[in-house]
């Protein structure tokens, strides 16, 4: 045992997580280099275009040190989103210690103290590294006082390193060796091995990604899952090298992986412990959560007979991603489909686009929303997330909806934009600090409602791509919400309904109105296109009757081409949503999401 | 064949592909180079013959273009001719279209001669710096003096084709045309709107900014001036671009096109219908004067229409028509577009309104 160490990296998008990783694995040479790409633990063509990382990737790498020691190193790269910060923290439950991967052009950024504090929670030796050293505009005297300063980390035990160079890689490899300790725990003790992360394998079923705390686990022996109580009989264990390698057992203080003949990652959660079904331990690893979705969108295919394709496309897709929940629902605009939860706005588009891209599903996407509670008149206590179901005002009590406590940081010249914004964001209770000298961390109370409402893409502008935010949830506090309605010529399209803050329903609803004024095909007649909460119009436009379309000529040789024309657009019309009379093309459902600099 | 079982015979068009000058506008298919006359000639006599064993009973002959008063009258004697294998009815009507210019008193007497009762008039516009922009080889005077001749050739029906929609065009000037064609007493005015077809000298220019089209709101007031201004002399607005003096001055040949009437195309890139199958011809003339020459039928491509396809040809058609759509061929939606005044109910059909016509495309694709 003396010779393992697990580690994770922290760092924050862009700070070169991937590539150190890429670094430390060719160093291992357990990769041919023919094989080796760039982002190599990053499978997805999603985390290669974004360079982020979704799904938790683990390797165990083999190391000589230059006593001559053999190491064997398991490094568990984990998503870097705070969408995804249960995964991180299980990943972070099993390790002992972190790479705190910071740039040296950027500096500490809100998502690596958010991770810090994590890795810190959990006890973990925190290896502070500065990568990038290599740029010109790189500041590593500064950055390191940063550390010192700003994280409470020694400055002084930083190690210096460029990835993309490979400069430094080998103290990296020492600082793991020398400063992370090794796992302890005990052979003879009943087993407990810590899920932290799942994944979907065509021929081999669900692949768990475990790490062993105590006793051993080997093939054809029976396990219990201590929190689903299911058990089952695993078939293999072995390690990540980093194509699996299966093995004749995992021991104590051993990260690999187990195949159980399990269907669906559904089955396995993340946090779970397994052990022995016939000696099982006593207790599982503490900090066991249930991933609840906390933003809610409805998703329709774009033509009505693609419900069969989106549905099947759903069961597949939900075969890798435990976090996502679905049920059935239907809109009269949009006919039949799914409300899906998420665990943030990033898990959303990540499912957006592997929905299009990997299984071909052209979607509709209703706006997301957050989940309200209501209590109504009679007592009775219900929760909502789709405006579908928003109970009769009349009989409502009080609304409660999620705040969370953000955290940003950004250089002060930003300041008053970034107050400016939390505050038409509703944020309170707002607190700023200035840790380093030029940046300012700020904190502010803000409904999650705002938040998940191009937030992000807001504060980028403001701070010019400086500002970075994480957020924990807080709790839920009384709100003013409104469910806010839009008519086109009169027909309510219910796809399009919101939840909404009552002081922000107006701006809202003419947002809305004239986006789809831009994207709704002329009538032959006048059409109003309306907010509406309840039966009070807030907001309007209108669309412009088209009073003439008739070309010119059409004799014998224009026949067959007008028709074909004809033709073309009805097929067109067919897959759009018709509300009353009128088709509204999926682009008008798309851009009334979209804000007006997005 | 369809024509026998129909109580209207079938129309027959040729296409002459052939213009002394290319208008700014005109994207038809035609050659300036006169040269292949002789071909394009010996060519339409064999494609007449190889023809005339399928279609009998022809009541109508348009003879258009292109400029087929470019042949001049020896090479029309001569396409007249070469119609011979084909059968008419004795009381076919035959037109053929002229551009002023060509008109002398010796064309139409000949025309008159071979039995042409019908002159199609390119005129456009009786106003100069309209004619220039559109790249017309004629003067108002020549249109005004051509529209004369014709009358004492003795041809009872005058068609007058007209453009509107110029580049800032006024309707002051607009109804200015009209009044100028009426003065000339036409049977029959062709009102049609400028359009950009891709390709075209005009095309260009609206691309580089030399020539700003008025916008469809303008367009829409300069046809209804039109349509007002003629319907309240008693004319007879039957189809978009169509206007006659009475039910019989309408274009019997191309109400054809409009009411699924079998019509058998002569010539490159002419389209032939039956009443189940479409095709049109090769469009380059030498590629249809060999495919002749080898006793072949000169057909680029055909389709045969379905039953909804015919439909959607009924609705496309019909909106653009007076007559309208047959009720049996729409489903609901019928009462609405009255509402809304698109449509009127007569006889078992909708027709269209003044507004309803001017959406036709729009009507169709509604119920389609």
């Amino acid at each position: 045992m003396k010779s393992k160490r697990n580690f994770g990296v922290i760092a924050h998008i862009d700070h070169g997580k991937s590539t150190l990783a890429d670094r430390l694995i060719q160093r291992a040479g357990v990769v041919e280099e023919r094989r080796f790409q760039d982002q190599f633990l990053d499978t997805m063509d999603i985390e290669r275009e974004r360079g982020i990382t979704i799904k938790s990737n683990t390797v165990t790498l083999p190391y000589v040190a230059p006593d001559g020691r053999k190491y064997e190193l398991n490094l568990l790269d984990t998503p870097g989103h705070v969408d995804f910060s249960y995964e991180v923290s299980r990943a972070m439950a099993s390790c002992e210690g972190v790479l705190l991967l910071v740039d040296a052009a950027q500096g500490v950024e809100a998502q690596t103290v958010a991770n810090l504090y994590l890795a810190m929670e959990h006890d973990l030796e925190i290896v502070p590294v500065i990568n990038k050293i290599d740029l010109p505009a790189a500041d590593p005297e500064s950055v390191a006082l940063q550390i010192d300063q700003e994280l409470g980390l020694d400055g002084d035990d930083v190690v210096l390193c460029s990835a993309k160079k490979g400069q430094g890689i080998e103290d990296v490899l020492q600082a793991i060796v020398e400063r992370i300790p090794p796992p302890s725990g005990y052979l003879s003790a009943p087993l407990t091995a810590l899920i932290f992360d799942a994944h979907y394998d065509p021929y081999r079923g669900v692949i768990i990604a475990v790490r062993v705390f105590d006793g051993v686990l080997r093939p054809a022996e029976r396990i219990l899952f201590m929190q689903s109580d299911a058990e089952h009989k695993v078939e293999e264990v072995g390690r990540f090298r980093p194509d699996r390698q299966s093995c004749d057992a995992l021991f104590a203080g051993d990260v690999g992986y187990i195949v159980a003949g399990i269907k669906t990652v559904a089955q396995v959660r993340v946090g779970d412990t397994i052990t022995h079904r016939d000696q099982p331990a006593e207790q599982a690893v503490p900090g066991f959560v249930e991933a609840r979705p906390v933003v809610f969108s409805s998703v329709y295919p774009v033509a009505a007979d693609e419900y069969p394709d989106l549905a099947e496309a759903l069961e597949k897709y939900e075969l890798n991603d435990a976090a996502l929940v679905y049920e059935k629902d239907s809109s009269v605009a949009l006919g039949l489909g799914f409300r899906c939860g998420f665990l943030g706005l990033l898990h959303l588009e990540i499912f957006q686009e592997r929905m299009e891209r990997e299984f071909d599903q052209s979607l509709v996407m209703t706006a997301p929303s957050v989940r309200y509670e209501f209590t109504l008149n009679n007592g009775d206590e219900l929760v909502v997330d789709n405006p579908h179901y928003f109970p009769d005002p009349a009989q409502i009590q009080e609304v409660r909806e999620p705040f969370i406590k953000a955290t940003l940081l950004f250089p002060d010249r930003h300041m008053g934009a970034v107050t400016k914004l939390c505050l038409e964001r509703r944020g309170t209770g707002t607190r700023y600090d200035y840790p380093t000298p030029g940046r300012i961390e700020y904190t502010a109370e803000l409904p999650l409602a705002e938040v998940i409402y191009d937030f992000y893409d807001k504060l980028k502008s403001v701070t010019r791509g400086y500002g970075s935010f994480d957020y924990e949830f807080l709790e839920y506090r009384a709100a003013d919400v409104v469910k806010m309605d839009i008519l086109v010529n009169g027909d309510p399209v219910d796809a399009l309904s919101l939840i909404v803050h009552r002081e922000k329903a107006r701006a809202r609803a003419l947002h809305i109105c004239n986006k789809l004024k831009d994207e709704l095909p002329r009538q032959q007649f006048k059409v109003a296109i309306q907010g509406a909460i309840g039966g009070k119009i807030i907001a309007r436009s209108t669309l412009n009757a088209l009073r003439k379309d008739v070309t010119a000529k059409c004799y014998g040789g224009d026949i067959s081409r007008k028709r074909k024309l004809l033709d073309r657009q009805a097929r067109g019309k067919k897959r759009m949503k018709m509300v009353g009379n009128i088709a509204i093309p999926q682009q008008a459902f798309v851009a009334v999401l979209k804000t007006d600099d997005g | 064949m369809a024509s026998g079982s129909s109580p209207e015979g079938p129309g027959l068009y040729v296409h002459v592909p052939f213009c002394v000058s290319r208008c700014a506008y005109c994207a038809f298919r035609s050659q300036t180079d006169l040269a292949l006359r002789e071909a394009y000639l010996r060519a339409l006599a064999r494609e007449a013959q190889l023809r005339s064993a399928a279609w009998t009973g022809f009541d109508t002959v348009y003879i258009g273009g292109g400029t087929p008063s470019a042949l001049g009258l020896a090479g029309l004697e001569r396409l007249v001719g070469a119609l011979q294998p084909l059968d008419l009815v004795p009381a076919a009507q035959w037109t053929v279209e002229a551009n002023p210019d060509d008109v002398d008193v010796e064309l139409l007497g000949g025309l008159r001669a071979l039995g042409v009762a019908r002159l199609s008039l390119g005129a456009q516009s009786f106003d100069e710096g309209a004619l220039r922009f559109l790249g017309r080889r004629h003067d108002a005077a020549a249109a005004r003096r051509a529209a004369e001749r014709a009358r004492q050739a003795g041809f009872e029906e005058l068609s007058l084709d007209l453009i509107y929609g110029l580049p800032g065009q006024r309707l002051q000037a607009w109804e200015a045309d009209l009044r100028a064609a009426l003065a000339l007493e036409p049977s029959h005015i062709s009102a049609y709107e400028l359009t950009v077809e891709p390709g075209t000298a005009l095309a260009a220019r609206v691309q580089r900014g030399a020539a700003q089209l008025p916008d469809d709101e303008r367009l829409r007031r300069l046809h209804l001036h039109g349509v007002e201004l003629l319907e309240a002399r008693g004319w007879l607005h039957y189809e978009v671009s169509s206007y006659a003096r009475g039910p019989l001055q309408r274009s019997r040949h191309n109400r054809k096109y409009w009411r699924h009437v079998p019509y058998l195309g002569l010539g490159p890139a002419a389209h032939s219908f039956d009443g189940r199958c479409r095709w049109w011809n090769r469009d380059d003339i030498g590629a249809y004067a060999r495919e002749l020459a080898a006793g072949h039928l000169p057909v680029q491509d055909s389709e045969r229409l379905d039953a909804a396809a015919l439909r959607l040809e009924r609705l496309a058609l019909g909106f653009r028509c007076a007559e309208g759509v047959a009720l049996e061929d729409l489903g609901e939606g019928v009462l609405a577009a009255v509402e809304q005044g698109l449509l009127v109910l007569r006889d078992g059909r909708a027709r269209p309104t003044r507004e309803g016509l001017l959406v036709a495309d729009g009507l169709a694709l509604r119920f389609a």
